[in-house]
């Protein structure tokens, strides 16, 4: 097979015309929810309530409810934070990182990355508070001039997470609503129902499609990308402190920020495809989440897959190198010590797996895809699990050295976040387009003039 | 209100976007000053079409991201070095490479707020649902596959046929004539709308209420006050002897405690010698304390004029001759251990601040007691400070 590689591949397939494209998109939203959506939604729906049932017990007991115990006093709650967190990544790297790097693919699965990050970190953003053991006094955490006239140490790692996750959050949904608002007056305009007329009207603000508004808009949406690009790398980095900036063995190294933004990539995209695979043939939108697009992914896993497995090694090197024999007992604990089967789990998954991925049959092959994106997925969730729960069970003094069991509480609630984020993923495929549909039109073929910059 | 409807504009509809570049140039250069291009998304090469000037918004990006920035450090700033500065990890108080994360989270969040807030309100003028184009059959077309061209009926060069002229001439198609819509009003002072009012301020005022006052007492959020732990002074469940507080365990002493081993000493002011220097600090010092724990009986000059209106026997004073003679040693004696009905006061006062307190106790006698050669020397003390 010859493949051309001057020219690019056409993002949109089977020569779709503008009109076909709007229905393709609008047609779960016009559509009546059939069967399979609420089988779909009671499954995700008992996860979640499992979840909240676990989280009621949590309030009203305490965390002594959960397994955490001395040495090890992050467990679930921080390992779920991290996961999820990194989960959001993928979302902000391909709507802003891609964008700005004018990667044309990323139109067709930037909207559904983007409402998962926000999803995620909703997710995430449940364990700090319910680890803090009062959840109700969250405020607490926000400068805000009180009767102590005590302030918040700005210069703990874990303020900085508040900072960054909110932060994050917001930008976040604000990219998102500014990529909807076309998209709302698209629907504003072809819907004949008048109670979802009202309701488009209102998001989509009285957009009109004008190109004096375009104008601005293509500038707001450059410069969102440009701040989101440094900001999704600032809050796995300050998210990476909490752990570097500490002197626990495992977890005092300066590799820990590109380390964890390289880790954060890779388990969001294996997230996205997890999901994409599913919503792709569900809402039959092969045409704009094509096979070019999984593929696509599926390089940027491998990439950032090496790119963990290189941490791994690089931290035993170091390990060794630095000639502490306390890091050095760290990491040879990790490999052959209580905790070993986690650590086997993590590299095999992360790091063996994804290396599949180098044939281009199994990158384009949709079982192959699931199996090793679901790997990729478990793999990273023990990589949070091994690099909190293993420094912290066998730390500086032998004689506070224990093992951490998760109880029934610890497995629901993560199961909870599961499926809150289904959940939130299966409501919002029915309630709002999917696919961005002014940026699918507007890299299909024959949507910009022939002559590129207006003929001068 | 006037029946004729007033003109808004002329709409055309073109397929292609090389169609609608290409209208786009001739009516930007036709001297229209009002027109507008619709398109489903942005296309290439719009913006030297219309002629449109670049962008101004990053101006916002750019002000409000630098008042973000600095806005969080000077707050940091002020917060931990100036209004309660505390050493956190051995670090200074303005420990700038502590402050970076914030401060570049808080500029981020205020530039891209700021941004998007400012292009939807100050450029955009939204939200504006009630814009004449909206609704029409133009609109519906310009949002889903077609690319329109509006010109609007301002300006002297404004004229409706020889505007369809020019449209004709570009090919476009379904010219249309949009008119502004006949505007709704609706009067303030109807009674539904004062009751909507008067029933806001009142779920407002009052969930305000609720949550300040009574939510906030309520289970979860009383459950920092309401702990499970014994109170001093309270009745002990847990202990057999009854007693919510302690005694140390016997043979306990605490930080820095200094035995007084003359309690029973016949006469101490022999054996104690005021190891203290009476300089100003100190003198200072003694004031402060005796004003605090020796004025209610002593007066305040030591006079014995007690402040407490015979609710305590008043104690003698102390410029009467016996006590002027008495050793400092005597007076450390008596704060410490008490005399006649007056208690010990070792409890209360450290012992260096007893010591202060003696040497206040002989500024007041001093005082009260001046010689001639001393009134001299405070003439000379404040002739010579009179240049201060």
């Amino acid at each position: 097979m010859t493949v051309d590689y001057s020219k690019e591949l056409p993002v949109v397939e089977g020569r779709l015309t503008l009109a076909q494209i709007e229905e393709l998109v609008a047609t779960p939203l016009d559509t009546r929810p059939d069967k399979k959506f609420f089988i779909a939604l009671t499954i995700s729906g008992s996860l979640l309530l499992f979840g909240a049932f676990c989280v009621a017990v949590t309030l009203l007991t305490g965390i002594g409810a959960w397994g955490n115990n001395q040495p090890v006093g992050w467990a679930f709650d921080i390992v779920n934070f991290v996961f999820w967190i990194g989960i959001g990544h993928a979302g902000t790297l391909i709507s802003a990182i891609l964008f700005l790097l004018r990667q044309k693919w990323r139109t067709g699965i930037a909207r559904f990355a983007e409402a998962m990050t926000i999803f995620a970190v909703m997710c995430a953003a449940i364990f700090p508070i319910l680890h803090t053991g009062r959840p109700w006094l969250a405020g607490y955490l926000m400068p805000y001039p009180n009767q102590h006239s005590l302030w918040i140490n700005f210069t703990s790692p874990l303020i900085w997470d508040v900072f960054a996750v909110s932060t994050y959050f917001t930008v976040s949904l604000v990219f998102w609503y500014i990529g909807l608002i076309p998209d709302f007056a698209s629907l504003r305009d072809r819907t004949a129902s008048k109670i979802k007329k009202i309701i488009y009207s209102i998001f989509s603000l009285g957009w009109r499609h004008s190109h004096r508004n375009w104008q601005h808009y293509e500038k707001a949406y450059m410069l969102l990308a440009g701040f989101a690009t440094p900001l999704v790398l600032s809050v796995h980095t300050i998210v990476s402190f909490d752990f570097a900036v500490s002197i626990m063995p495992g977890w005092h190294t300066t590799i820990f920020p590109p380390y964890f933004v390289a880790g954060a990539i890779f388990s969001g995209f294996a997230m996205v495809v997890t999901v994409l695979v599913f919503v792709r043939k569900i809402f039959n939108l092969e045409q704009i989440i094509t096979l070019n697009h999984l593929e696509k992914m599926n390089k940027v896993i491998l990439a950032t897959g090496m790119m963990v497995g290189y941490a791994y090694a690089m931290e035993f090197f170091i390990a060794w190198y630095s000639g502490v024999q306390f890091e050095q007992f760290a990491f040879i604990n990790r490999m052959f010590g209580p905790y070993a089967w986690a650590y086997w789990i993590m590299v095999s998954c992360n790091v063996i797996f994804p290396q599949l991925f180098w044939v281009k049959k199994i990158r384009r092959s949709i079982p192959w895809m699931m199996v090793i994106v679901i790997f990729v997925n478990v793999g990273m969730w023990f990589e949070r699990f091994v690099i909190v729960v293993t420094s912290l069970h066998r730390d500086f003094l032998p004689s506070s050295w224990g093992y951490y069991t998760p109880t029934l509480y610890d497995t629901g609630i993560l199961i909870g976040s599961f499926g809150l984020f289904f959940t939130l993923v299966i409501l919002f495929t029915k309630t709002l387009p999917v696919v961005s549909i002014s940026e699918v039109k507007a890299v299909a073929e024959g949507a910009q003039p022939s002559h590129h910059g207006g003929h001068k | 209100m006037n029946t004729e409807k007033k003109l808004y504009g002329l709409t055309a509809l073109f397929d292609t976007p090389d169609e609608i570049i290409k209208a786009a140039e001739k009516v930007s250069g036709s001297g229209y000053e009002k027109f507008d291009v619709h398109t489903p998304y942005p296309v290439h090469g719009m913006d030297d079409a219309m002629k449109l000037k670049p962008s101004k918004l990053g101006i916002i990006t750019l002000l409000f991201g630098l008042a973000g920035a600095g806005t969080a450090l000077l707050f940091m700033y002020w917060a931990l070095t100036l209004d309660y500065p505390m050493v956190i990890g051995g670090k200074p108080y303005f420990a700038l490479p502590a402050f970076i994360p914030v401060t570049f989270e808080v500029t981020v969040l205020l530039a891209t707020l700021s941004t998007v807030i400012g292009m939807l309100t100050f450029f955009f003028r939204f939200p504006e649902n009630d814009h004449p184009l909206h609704d029409s059959e133009y609109m519906k077309h310009v949002s889903k596959d077609k690319y329109g061209i509006a010109i609007f009926a301002e300006g002297p060069k404004f004229n409706e046929s020889a505007v369809k002229d020019l449209f004709q001439s570009l090919g476009g198609k379904n010219i249309q004539v949009v008119y502004y819509p006949v505007k709704e009003i609706y009067p303030v002072f109807q009674p539904k709308f004062i009751l909507f009012l008067a029933l806001v301020a009142i779920i407002t005022s009052g969930g305000t209420y609720f949550t300040l006052n009574k939510l906030m007492f309520m289970d979860p959020f009383n459950w920092m006050m309401n702990q499970q732990r014994e109170i001093p002074q309270s009745r002990s469940h847990f202990f057999e002897d009854g007693f919510s507080m302690r005694v140390p365990v016997q043979g306990t002493v605490a930080r820095g405690f200094m035995p007084y081993p003359y309690k029973d000493e016949p006469v101490p002011g022999e054996v104690l010698s005021n190891p203290t220097f009476p300089a100003r600090e100190n003198i200072e010092l003694g004031q402060n304390k005796y004003l605090t724990f020796c004025s209610p009986c002593h007066g305040d000059y030591g006079d014995g004029d007690s402040r407490l209106r015979g609710q305590f026997p008043n104690p003698p004073t102390f410029h009467s001759n016996r006590s002027r003679e008495m050793s400092d040693g005597m007076l450390y004696h008596i704060i410490t251990v008490g005399q006649n009905v007056m208690p010990g006061y070792a409890s209360q006062v450290t012992r260096e601040e007893r010591w202060a307190i003696v040497n206040y106790i002989r500024v007041l006698q001093r005082a009260k007691n001046a010689t001639d050669a001393d009134v001299e020397m405070i003439k000379k003390e404040s002739a010579s400070n009179v240049g201060n």
